[in-house]
């Protein structure tokens, strides 16, 4: 699964992208960024709070819950500041 | 009907023009322009660079434009949205609206600004004397938006 990172998840992270091979268990957006969190201390530092940590899954905005695909293509960023 | 996401500036006088033209039923049009400001929350500001996630910009915003249309009888809508390095004074955003009657081209001018605010998928990195600082979303901005649930 390829994952884009925008913002300050972006510069936290270290990388505007990857691509990733997901568990099996790794049934939601919000099983993705706990999964996410494992992947280094940079990963966990800047998806800890959740609250700021928005989902998109091919471009349209998401809740936790919803189901992803290892073909989808997803997106966190946090709260949008446009306008 | 169009949405633009750019790196250059526009023309207000220039876009206004080119969308009233040859448009004798259009009875108003409401614009708005957004522009960069040079101080946040007490600090100077000297420049702001806003990046964004392209497709998704570009998918939002014409679902916005859709939602806008179904609410309100537009007879034509207008955003442009710059992304990358503006300074103080800068136009960011121009939303344009019109139709027959003043009441929506008001109303859905403004509830095109309110969501996009808080849909679109763009963030400003402010530069400030001590350095770079992300903008923070404000409550606000999602109360704005909130007003327009049906």
């Amino acid at each position: 699964m390829k994952i884009l990172y925008f913002a300050w998840l972006r510069s936290k992270i270290g990388v505007p992208t990857e691509t990733v091979d997901l568990p099996a268990e790794v049934a939601t957006a919000g099983d993705l960024v706990e999964w996410l969190k494992t992947r280094s201390p940079r990963h966990a530092e800047a998806l800890a709070n959740s609250k700021v940590v928005k989902v998109a899954v091919n471009q349209e905005h998401v809740p936790y819950d919803h189901p992803i695909a290892a073909t989808d293509e997803v997106a966190l960023f946090p709260p949008v500041t446009g306008g | 009907m169009a949405i633009r996401v750019q790196a250059g500036d526009f023309d207000v006088g220039a876009e206004y023009a080119a969308f009233t033209a040859g448009r004798t039923s259009v009875g108003g049009v409401a614009m708005f322009v957004g522009l960069v400001r040079d101080i946040a929350g007490g600090e100077a500001v000297s420049a702001m660079t806003l990046e964004h996630y392209p497709g998704m910009t570009e998918k939002q915003l014409e679902a916005i434009e859709e939602e806008a249309r179904r609410r309100w009888p537009l007879d034509d809508v207008l955003v442009i949205h710059r992304h990358g390095r503006l300074e103080p004074g800068d136009r960011i955003v121009m939303v344009a609206t019109a139709s027959a009657h003043r009441d929506a081209a008001f109303e859905s001018c403004r509830f095109l600004m309110d969501w996009l605010k808080t849909k679109a998928p763009f963030w400003k990195l402010e530069a400030m004397p001590d350095g770079e600082r992300w903008v923070e979303a404000k409550d606000s901005d999602d109360a704005a938006a909130a007003r327009w649930a049906e």
